[in-house]
C-alpha cells in the first residue's frame, strides 16, 4: 500500500519526545515544512514537492533578552489558524511562536519557574488570542482542569461545522478533556483515564482518537464519552497519532518500531465507528517518536525515530 | 525534564563501572585482597550516606562533564589507578551499557528493577564487609522509600525519566560482542512474534522489595561471560560536535562538585606504595595508542577549572584534587575574603 521514498537528512537526531514531528503543507509554494526537535533545538527542513530543493534552518529555544540560557524543548507544532500559520515551540522556560517558516519569532511567553522544581507542568492550558497579522498576541484564558501535565491536544480537523466539540486535551494520567471554543472555552466532557498516560490525541468528526502508553488506541465519542472502540494496536508505548481528515486514515507509531495505518468509518445512523487495519511499516531497529501524514488525504506520511538523523517518508503505491 | 533521575543514573552507571572493573581486575589476575579492597572502597564512597543524601535531592541531571568528573573521582577513591585513555574507555562503556538498558525496558517502571539488579550485584561484591554492605542496604531502602512509598511515580513519570535519560546519552560507540549493535551504533532489536503458537500467561512481575527475584535481566552483569574483547570506539566526532562554548554553569557545577567531593572520604595517602594500575584495553600498546589518538580529538570538552578568577580558589581546588591523586599536599595557609559557597566548603575540609 505504501512504499518507502527518499529520506530527508536532518542536522541533528530526533529526541525521544511524544509527537516529535511537525508537518505543514504550503500548497501555493509547493513546499512542505518539517520540524524535528533535538534537545534545545528545532530542526526545520523546507522540502520542495519535486524533491530537488531542501533548505534547513535551526531554531533554538532562548529567551530573547538573555543570550545564554537555553532550555529543553518539549514539543514543536504547527498551528494552522484561519488567517495564518504559526510554529509554536514549547520549552521548559516558556512558549515561543514563530512565523510558519521559522523566520521571525512573533511572541514569547515565559513560564513561571516554580520554587520547588518539579519538572512537570501543572496541567494548565493557556489560550492565546492571535491576530491575523503581526505580533500582538495576548493570553486570553487559562483553563485549569487537568491535574497532571498535558501531553497533547488537538482540535477538530474535519472542517465540519456541525461538530460541537472543538478541542480535546490529554494528560499524563490518561484523562481527556473535551472543550468547546467561544468567547470563553467551555468544558463539555471529561473522559477518565486509568492511570495510563495518553501520549497523543486527535479529534475527528466528533470522535476522540487517543493513543496510550499501553499501546492501545481508544476511540471515544467526544461529547458523551462513549467508548466506540479499543484497539490493542502496539506492543509498546504509542508516541504519535495522526489523522488524514479527508480520507479518514489513522496513523499510529510506537516504540515497538512499527507504524500502522488504519481506516476509520463513521456511521452516524447507527452511531458507530469502525476501525480497519490497512497497513504496517516496520522501521527496523528504531524507536519511533513522530509520525504524521504529509497531506490531508493520507497519500504520504513521514516518520522520525529516536537517534535517527533523517525523516523517513512513505508514499502510497 | 524530570528532576528525579540523578540517583538512578548514578546507581546504574556506578554499577556498570563496578562490573567492568571487576572483570578487568580478574583479567589482570589481581590478588583477592586488592580486588576486594578496591571494590569496598569504591562502593563505600558511592553509597556513603552524605553522598546519597545529596543525590536524592530533586535536581537537574548533571552534564556529561560533571558526571564524568565525579565518576572519575569515584573510580580513584581506591588504590587503583586508571590513566585518562582507560578512564575515557570506561566511561563510554558505562554510558553505552546504561543507554542499552534504558531502551530495552519493557515498561518504564522496569527502570527501578534495573537499578535493583545493579544494587543486588553490588551487594554480592561487598558481601564480606559488613560496614559497606550495610550502607548498600540503607541506600536501597532509601530508594524504595523515595520512589515507591513516599512519592510513587506513575507510568508517565517513569517514561519522562526515560526520555530525560535518552536526551542526555548522546554518545555513540560500537559494542560488537553479542552482536547487539550495528557498526553505525544503532541497536539491533530483533523480535519475532510467532502467532501460530499457544500462549500462556506473561512473565511474572519482578519484585520491588529489598530482596527478591527481579525477573528482568537488564542490569545484570554482562561481563561475567568471557568474550574476546572487540570493543571499538568510534572516532565519529562529527556525530557529536565538540561543544566549544564556555560552560556558563561551570561555577554551579563546581559548587556541586565541591559539595560532593567534600562528602567523599579522602584517601589515606600513605597507601601510595600499594597503588596499582588498571588497563581497560587488551594490551598496553593499545592503551598508549588510544591515549595518543585521543589527545588530538577529545570527544569531550576539557573541563576548564579556571572558571574562578580567584587564584587562591584554584589552588585550593588543586589541593583537593591532589588529595585524590595522592600527590603531596601543598601547604595552604590563607584566609578567604569571599563568602563563596565553594571557598566556604573548602575551608572546612
Amino acid at each position: 500500500m505504501y512504499h518507502k521514498e527518499k529520506s530527508i537528512q536532518i542536522k541533528n537526531s530526533a529526541s525521544a519526545l511524544y509527537n516529535n514531528l511537525g508537518v505543514l503543507r504550503i500548497a501555493p509554494r509547493r513546499l512542505t515544512y518539517f520540524t524535528v526537535v533535538h534537545a534545545n533545538v528545532v530542526n526545520m527542513v523546507s522540502a520542495s514537492w519535486d524533491g530537488l530543493n531542501y533548505s534547513h534552518r535551526q531554531l533554538q529555544s532562548k529567551e530573547p533578552n538573555v543570550a545564554t540560557s537555553t532550555s529543553l524543548i518539549m514539543q514543536a507544532a504547527f498551528c494552522a489558524l484561519p488567517s495564518r500559520d504559526l510554529l509554536v515551540v514549547t520549552s521548559q522556560k516558556g512558549i515561543q511562536m514563530y512565523e510558519s517558516d521559522g523566520s521571525i519569532m512573533v511572541y514569547w511567553h515565559a513560564l513561571d519557574t516554580p520554587e520547588t522544581p518539579t519538572g512537570v507542568s501543572s496541567g494548565a492550558i493557556l489560550v492565546f488570542d492571535v491576530p491575523s497579522k503581526g505580533s500582538n498576541i495576548t493570553l486570553s484564558e487559562v483553563l485549569e482542569e487537568h491535574k497532571e501535565s498535558i501531553t497533547d491536544m488537538a482540535s477538530e480537523c474535519s472542517g465540519s461545522q456541525e461538530c460541537i466539540a472543538n478541542l480535546v486535551t490529554a494528560d499524563d494520567e490518561g484523562n481527556l478533556c473535551v472543550w468547546k471554543s467561544g468567547e470563553e472555552f467551555q468544558l463539555l466532557n471529561k473522559i477518565p483515564g486509568f492511570d495510563m498516560s495518553c501520549s497523543s490525541v486527535k479529534l475527528w468528526k466528533g470522535t476522540v482518537v487517543a493513543g496510550y502508553g499501553t499501546g492501545q488506541i481508544r476511540l471515544y465519542e467526544a461529547v458523551t464519552g462513549i467508548l466506540h472502540a479499543e484497539v490493542n494496536a502496539h506492543a509498546r508505548w504509542i508516541y504519535s497519532l495522526d489523522i488524514a481528515p479527508f480520507s479518514g486514515l489513522l496513523l499510529s507509531a510506537a516504540e515497538d518500531s512499527l507504524v500502522r495505518v488504519w481506516h476509520l468509518t463513521m456511521t452516524p445512523e447507527t452511531n458507530s465507528v469502525e476501525v480497519a487495519h490497512l497497513h504496517n511499516e516496520c522501521v527496523t531497529d528504531t524507536q519511533i517518536c513522530g509520525a504524521k501524514f504529509c497531506d490531508g488525504d493520507g497519500y504520504a506520511f513521514a516518520v522520525t525515530g529516536y537517534d535517527l538523523s533523517e525523516i523517513i517518508r512513505y508514499v502510497q503505491s | 525534564m524530570s528532576v528525579r533521575t540523578l540517583p538512578l543514573v548514578f546507581i546504574n552507571l556506578g554499577g556498570e563501572m563496578l562490573y567492568i572493573l571487576d572483570q578487568r581486575l580478574r583479567a589482570h589476575n589481581t590478588s583477592e585482597d586488592n580486588s576486594e579492597k578496591v571494590m569496598n572502597d569504591i562502593v563505600g564512597t558511592m553509597f556513603s550516606k552524605a553522598f546519597m543524601d545529596e543525590l536524592l535531592k530533586p535536581q537537574q541531571l548533571y552534564s556529561h562533564r560533571t558526571m564524568k568528573t565525579v565518576l572519575t573521582r569515584l573510580a580513584h577513591a581506591s588504590i587503583m589507578r586508571l590513566n585518562p585513555a582507560s578512564m575515557e574507555r570506561l566511561y563510554e562503556l558505562m554510558v553505552m551499557a546504561f543507554k542499552y538498558q534504558v531502551f530495552l525496558c519493557p515498561r518504564p517502571k522496569d527502570l527501578l528493577l534495573i537499578s535493583y539488579n545493579h544494587i543486588d550485584a553490588i551487594r554480592e561484591f561487598v558481601r564480606d564487609t559488613p560496614v559497606v554492605l550495610n550502607q548498600v542496604d540503607e541506600t536501597h531502602r532509601k530508594i524504595i522509600e523515595v520512589f515507591i512509598i513516599y512519592s510513587p511515580l506513575s507510568a508517565g513519570e517513569f517514561q519522562l525519566l526515560r526520555q530525560t535519560l535518552a536526551s542526555d546519552c548522546g554518545l555513540r560507540s560500537v559494542f560488537c560482542s553479542g552482536r547487539r549493535w550495528t557498526v553505525t551504533g544503532r541497536e539491533l532489536r530483533r523480535t519475532e512474534f510467532p502467532y501460530w503458537r499457544n500462549y500462556t500467561q506473561p512473565i511474572r512481575e519482578g519484585s520491588f522489595e529489598l530482596y527478591g527475584n527481579r525477573v528482568i535481566r537488564l542490569g545484570m552483569n554482562m561481563y561475567t561471560v568471557d568474550h574476546p574483547e572487540e570493543t571499538h570506539t568510534s572516532k565519529a566526532s562529527s556525530v557529536k560536535p565538540v561543544d566549544d562554548s564556555p560552560n556558563l554553569l561551570a561555577k554551579e557545577e563546581l559548587n556541586l562538585l565541591a559539595r560532593l567531593m567534600g562528602t567523599m572520604k579522602s584517601e589515606n595517602t600513605s597507601e601510595a606504595e600499594t597503588g596499582f594500575r588498571i588497563n581497560l584495553f587488551t594490551t598496553d600498546e593499545e592503551e598508549k595508542e588510544a591515549a595518543a589518538g585521543g589527545a588530538e580529538e577529545p570527544l569531550f570538552g576539557v573541563i576548564n577549572i579556571q572558571a574562578m578568577q580567584d587564584q587562591q580558589a584554584t589552588t585550593e581546588l588543586a589541593r583537593i584534587a591532589g588529595q585524590f591523586a595522592e600527590e603531596e599536599e601543598k601547604p595552604e595557609n590563607h584566609s578567604s575574603s569571599k563568602g563563596d559557597d565553594l571557598l566556604a566548603m573548602m575551608d572546612h575540609l
